[in-house]
Formats: C-alpha cells, structure tokens, sequence
C-alpha cells in the first residue's frame, strides 16, 4: 500500500479569510443572541413553564449526537481495521471535538444562569445523568485529543489502537448518556421508554456519517484534492445502513409504543393529529431524513452521481433534525396524563392541554451558532494540521 | 522576602482602612442606620466586632444560607436580611434606599474591593415593611 | 505598629472559646443546654422525625374559590412578579410562577365535577432531586422538596422530570422579593410548603390557613409521622390517594375523592 501523505488544507488566504469572515459573524450573532436572552431573561423566547426545553435544546442534542457518530470513521479505522477508513481517522476525530464543542456551547449558553457554570462543574449529583454527562462530555475530549495525537505523532503510535478502542467505548458511553436523557423521563409518556439509548445511539452513527461525507467532500472540492470513487461508495453504503437502521428503530419505538393502550394518546399525537408535529414527522423525519435519501443512496440512477451523496447526506441531517425536534419539543407539548379516566376542565396552569411553542430568532441563531462554530472548528483545524490525506485516490490494490 | 510581602501587606491594609473611612464617613458617621437594632448594640454595632464582619461577613453568611435552606436551622445570628434591616439607609423623604446602590453600604466598600455582590439579584434590598 | 496587630486573630479566638464552652458543656451542664434548646422551636433544624404533608378534601374544595392560590402568591411574594413591559399577557401566562394552581376536572365516564389545588406533592422518592445535576434540588430531613437557589444553573431538567408539572422557571428579572422568599432570573422555584413558617414554629402552611379562613376546611397540614396530628389522624380514617401512585413516588400530598 502506499505511503500516505497528510498535508494541511490549502487554500488561498482571500477565499479562506472571507469563508472566517463569514462564520465570525454568524457566531457574533449568536452570542448577541445570548445576551439578549439573558440580560433579559428567557422570556424573550418562545420557552416556557409548558415547554421547557426548546430550539437550543434541540441544535445542543444534534450536535452532541452526531459529534459521537462523526467519531466512527476513525473508529471503523482503528478499533474494526477497515484499511480505507484509517486515512480518514484524523478527520473524523477533529469533527467529532468540533461538533461537540459546538454543541456544549448552545447547551450551556441557554442555562438560565451560564454564569455558574462552575457550580455545575464543582457540585455533583451522581444520581443524575445529567452530571455523568458533564464527565463523558469532558472525557470525551480528553480522549479524542490523545486519540488524535497517536494519530499523528509517530510516539504515540504503540498507543494508537488502545486508544481507538477506549474512544469507541467512551463514544457509546456518551451517546447512551445523552439517550437517557430522555428515557429517565418516567412522567412524560413520550420519552418513557428504554430504547431511547440504544436508538440515539443508531442517530448518530447516521448524522455523524452525514456530517463527516459534507465536510470530507467540501474540503476536498475546496482544496481541489481527489477522492477515489471506491472511498466515496463505501461511504455512501454505509450511510445507507445507518438511515434505513434509524428508520427501524423509530419504526420499534413507535410500534411498541402502540401495543401499549396507556401511550395510545402520545402516538395519536404524533402520528396523526399533532399538527406541525404530526408533519414534522412524517415529511420531516420520514421522508426527507429517510426515505429520500435512502432512495438517492441506493438507486441505480445515482450509483455515479456524487452530488446524489452529498444531498442524501444534507438530507439526513434535516430530517435528523426535525427527528430531534419531534423528540424534544413534540414529547413535551403532548400534555402529561396527571388524572387518568377525568378531562381538565378549567387550570390556570394549562394542565391537559396541548402546548404551543414557537421558536424566536434569538433561540435559533443560538442553536445556529453552534453549527457555525463546530464548522470553524475544522475549518481551522483541517487548515492549521495536518488533518486530510493529500489524496484519497483509490488504492490500486483493494 | 518574607518580610517585604508583610510590610507590603500592611501598607495596603492601612490604604484600605484610611479608604474604608473616607468612604463610610461620606455617608454618615456610623455605616449603621440610626434607629435600628444594631444601633443599640455596642461593639462598633454589629452582631460581631466591626473588623471582623469586615474580614469574614461572606463566610457567616455563605455558612447561614447552607444552615437555613439546607437544614432549616435559622438560629445563627447572622443573616442577609439583618444586614439589610440595619444598614440599609433611607433617603431624604424616608424612604429606604436599596443597600446595594452606588455608594450604600454594601456597594462602598464592594466597590473599592472590585467584589461582584449577588446576593441582591435575589434577595430583598429594603427592610420589610411590618 | 502594624495594622494586622488590630485585627482580633479570629482562628485562635474561635478555637479558644470553642474548647471553653466544650469543656464547660461536657462537665457541668448537658441537660440544660438541652432543655434550652428545646425550648425554643424556632431554633430547631429540620428533623427526620417528621414529614411534613397535607390531605386536600377535594370534595370540600370549592368551584371558583382560590384563596389558597391568592395566599400562597402573598406569603411567597409571587404577586410582586411582574410582567415585562410590552410582552404579550398569554405568552406570560405560560411563563410567569405559579407554586399552586386550582384545577377543575370531570370524569369522562360519570361527568362528576371535581376541583382541588395543585402544586408541588414533596414526593419521598421524587424525580426532580434525582435529575439535577448539581443538587440543588433536594429534599430536606423532615420531607420537604425545594431547591437551593444558590446552586441552580437553571437547566429545567427538574421541570422536565416533574410528573405533576410543579415547578417554574423565573423567566425575568424581579424587582421585589419579600425577606421569607427571595426570587431571581434564571432558577427555577417550587411549593416550599411554606418552609420559613414551619422553622418559626408556625405549624401551618398559607394555602391551608385560607382555606380554613374561608371556611372550607379543604386542607389539612401536618406531620405524617406524628399519630397523632390532625392530618394523620384524618387519614387514618377517610380514603386518600396520591395522583400519579402508579409511580410510587409516596408523596406527602394525598387526595380524597378523585
């Protein structure tokens, strides 16, 4: 096999400066955003005492979901030997620091009060997953950042695969913390259920993938470097796997959840009379995160097509998204059963009632900003180090 | 060395007391509100002498809060309420100004001190009207 | 002369009269440092000895009647949270506090109407002290569910957890607070079941005390491990039930007649 040169991303300084330009804005928005939320307080957004959790809640999950399944590819690499994914290792682990940073940014700028973030780093509850999750989140950087540098530097190449493999558990770890998140949730009917984990899990091998494929191939059109058609369909197979699995496992959940009489209330609300939930679902989530980019991944019309990868991959991070939001917001404005066999007639408290929530400009250049600075992230990162093989043309011999 | 962090120690204190008592004389002669409980007590009119509130009053009261929320134990003699009750100063037409305002008790010394005070974002900044 | 020569050296004071007052406890009086202690309830930390708790008669509750609510939002200062100027009065409803709400029900089967006050249950095992993060929910020895405010981040994940929808989130700033109940931005707050009250030894919550006020009687406060209090007593006798037991929560909250 050949030797594999890594070279930082080239590109000349005007076009790489005004993309900086760019993303320094959008992030210089959110973070006006930020202080327009908490100068005045959450009320300027659409967040309430019904809907909790909102938009930035939901940018937060996607990213720190798909910053562990963007981690697989050097897993696929290191831990499972996949020859033609280990050129890719170092990518994979610098978006996987990048879309959690990302992601912990809009979590804990959204807190109603960021400004004792060091409480929440010096006082724990350990029976609360949120507190394992601020370890697996700092842990996960701690590990990606060796993992990243036996990658890297030739001492640390004894360390390479024992590393690998810790990344890859720590990553499951996390994923599965992030999933009880929600299945902890005994009260609310829509988040009760104990594949949360497993299914968040499948989540974000597929948004992971889908966010590594956009940025990999972006890079390389930037760069004018190549990528061999074989590296681009095992790409793409895999892709397919992992949506048509998230497929399957929405398709568990829900199933499941029909079978039992007492979540009858929280499917019809989803599947058919929730509005812009029901929608969100199955034009969203189904079709434009499924469906669609199944058929663009596996239809013969496609087999060749390039930009037909890079939409099913935008695609599946769009009906990822609204996957998420469903999740989020659409399990909390699904009213909790508080008197099971009695209608409430009148609360001032909106008990019984299906809540609204729209989301303000605020919260959703928060959550955007998250995107933006994950993508920052790589985007100096892959220009500063040597992240991405020179070429990734195929081997001669597979 | 050891000796010049001291005397350098020293001479920042006496800066700081000289400050201290321009800044609390501006106000009045005494940082207690005339009239209220602290004024009938002696020892510089404290529920502890007046430098050692000075030194320590954050960790009574941080130690007061833990007693009070935590175990319901309200029995400790130092409590934010109380400073408020004593220190909070009233304005020409009687009205009580908060304690935290520019120039005010808590805010003269904070102030100097560049010590952010949390504590008024939630707490009340005025006696209680009975 | 120096400064810190003025400074009493507070270390070796304290530890000097902490060792005499020691001595002089462990060998002439014991018993009467007890007997004084006792003496004054307001001094007493929560014990686990008790469980503080309520029994709601929600067929003595009265359609249209919400003094327990008025009471409540007097006694913990919720009447002086304002409205942000200009924002919209129904995105406030959903935002501003509310530690007590009044709900109207109807069975979908028989049509009974009932009406009882709602708020936070105190569960024994309750979900909202599980999920925080850093233990700022909690439950204090003698039962009581709150949150200590100095340590909330303001996450909601307690919110989120609540299966009776209980707490709230302080959405904007606060320009008045009473002493008992300080209020700010950004945490989030529930039912205290009127904690200041019972640590000076008032026994009695502020919903309670106006529902008797208004002659209803719809409220019964009191310590469940006491037999002989009178809300232990009652429930003793009459037929409660927790909402949502099927959590087995065991709250200190109990019902009749839903």
């Amino acid at each position: 096999m050949e030797k594999i040169n890594y070279r930082e991303l080239g590109c000349e300084s005007p076009r790489f400066w005004t993309g900086m330009g760019v993303m320094a804005f959008l992030i210089l928005l959110a973070l006006v955003s930020v202080y327009h939320m908490e100068h005045n307080g959450h009320y300027v957004t659409g967040m309430t005492n019904q809907i909790v959790w909102g938009l930035p809640h939901v940018f937060a999950i996607f990213l720190i979901v798909a910053a562990s399944g963007a981690l697989n590819v050097a897993s696929i690499g290191s831990v499972f030997g996949g020859p033609m994914y280990k050129p890719l290792g170092r990518f994979s682990s610098i978006l996987a620091i990048a879309l959690l940073a990302g992601g912990l940014m809009v979590l804990v700028l959204d807190l109603g009060r960021p400004d004792r973030l060091i409480i929440a780093m010096t006082k724990y509850n350990f029976k609360s997953i949120f507190a394992w999750n601020i370890y697996l989140y700092t842990g996960f950087f701690v590990i990606v950042g060796f993992y990243l540098w036996a990658m890297i530097d030739r001492k640390g190449k004894a360390l390479y695969r024992p590393l690998g493999i810790t990344a890859f558990l720590w990553r499951l770890a996390l994923t599965t913390g992030t999933g009880s998140i929600f299945g902890f949730l005994v009260a609310r009917e829509a988040y009760d259920a104990a594949i949360m984990a497993p299914m968040f899990i499948i989540m974000s091998f597929s948004y992971g993938l889908a966010f590594f494929i956009i940025t990999l191939m972006a890079a390389y059109w930037w760069d004018d470097r190549k990528i061999g058609d074989v590296r681009i369909a095992k790409l793409r197979n895999l892709l397919g796997v992992f949506v048509a699995a998230v497929l399957y496992f929405a398709t568990v959940y829900h199933l499941s959840n029909l079978y039992i009489t007492q979540h009858h209330g929280i499917e019809n609300f989803i599947l058919l009379e929730g509005g812009v939930y029901t929608k969100m679902f199955w034009i969203g989530q189904v079709l434009i995160g499924g469906v669609i980019p199944l058929f663009l991944i596996y239809s013969p019309a496609f087999s060749a097509s390039r930009f037909a990868v890079m939409a099913a991959s935008v695609l599946v991070l769009v009906g990822g998204f609204f996957q998420i939001y469903v999740i989020v917001i659409g399990g909390q404005a699904f009213p909790m059963t508080l008197f099971p066999g009695k209608e409430v007639v009148e609360s001032s408290f909106f008990d019984g009632m299906v809540n609204s929530y729209v989301p303000t400009l605020p919260e959703a250049m928060l959550g955007f900003g998250g995107v933006v600075v994950a993508m920052t992230i790589v985007a100096v990162a892959a220009r500063m180090f040597p992240m991405l093989p020179d070429s990734l043309e195929d081997p001669d011999s597979i | 060395m050891h000796r010049l962090i001291d005397l350098k120690r020293v001479a920042v204190m006496m800066v700081a007391s000289v400050l201290l008592s321009f800044a609390t004389a501006a106000i009045s002669d005494s940082t207690v509100v005339e009239g209220s409980k602290a004024a009938g007590m002696d020892k510089g009119g404290c529920v502890a002498p007046q430098m050692d509130m000075r030194r320590n009053h954050m960790e009574y009261l941080k130690h007061q809060r833990d007693e009070v929320v935590h175990k319901g134990d309200r029995s400790s003699k130092f409590a934010l309420a109380e400073c408020v009750n004593c220190h909070a100063s009233k304005d020409k037409k009687g009205h009580p100004v908060p304690v935290n305002a520019k120039d005010q008790f808590c805010d003269s010394c904070h102030d100097y001190a560049a010590v952010n005070i949390t504590c008024f974002q939630c707490h009340r900044k005025v006696p209680e009207e009975k | 002369m120096s400064n810190r020569k003025q400074q009493p050296d507070m270390k070796r004071r304290e530890f000097l009269t902490k060792s005499v007052i020691a001595a002089s406890t462990a060998t002439i009086a014991p018993g009467v440092l007890l007997t004084t202690a006792d003496a004054n309830a307001a001094t007493k930390a929560a014990s686990s000895n008790t469980r503080w708790g309520m029994l709601i008669y929600t067929n003595k509750c009265a359609d249209g009647c919400s003094s327990c609510v008025s009471a409540c939002e007097k006694e913990n200062g919720i009447d002086l949270v304002k409205k942000p100027e200009g924002h919209s009065d129904a995105m406030w409803d959903e935002q501003r506090p509310q530690w007590i709400r009044k709900v109207k029900l109807k069975d979908t089967q028989t049509g009974m109407v009932s009406n009882l006050p709602l708020m936070c249950q105190h569960c024994e095992e309750a979900p909202c002290v599980d999920v925080c993060p850093t233990g700022a929910s909690f439950k204090r020895a003698d039962g009581i569910v709150m949150v200590d405010r100095h340590i909330c981040i303001g996450c909601r994940y307690c919110m989120m957890a609540c299966p009776y929808k209980a707490r709230s989130f302080i959405h904007a700033d606060v320009a008045e607070q009473v002493v008992e109940s300080p209020r700010g931005k950004g945490c989030v707050e529930a039912c205290n079941l009127c904690a200041n009250r019972l640590d000076a030894g008032d026994g009695n919550t502020a919903c309670a005390e106006a529902c008797s006020k208004e002659g209803h009687n719809a409220i019964v406060f009191g310590d469940l491990k006491d037999p002989n209090s009178a809300v232990s007593k009652v429930l003793k006798q009459s037929h409660s039930r927790q909402l949502r037991e099927d959590l087995k929560l065991n709250t200190a909250v109990r019902y009749t007649n839903v």
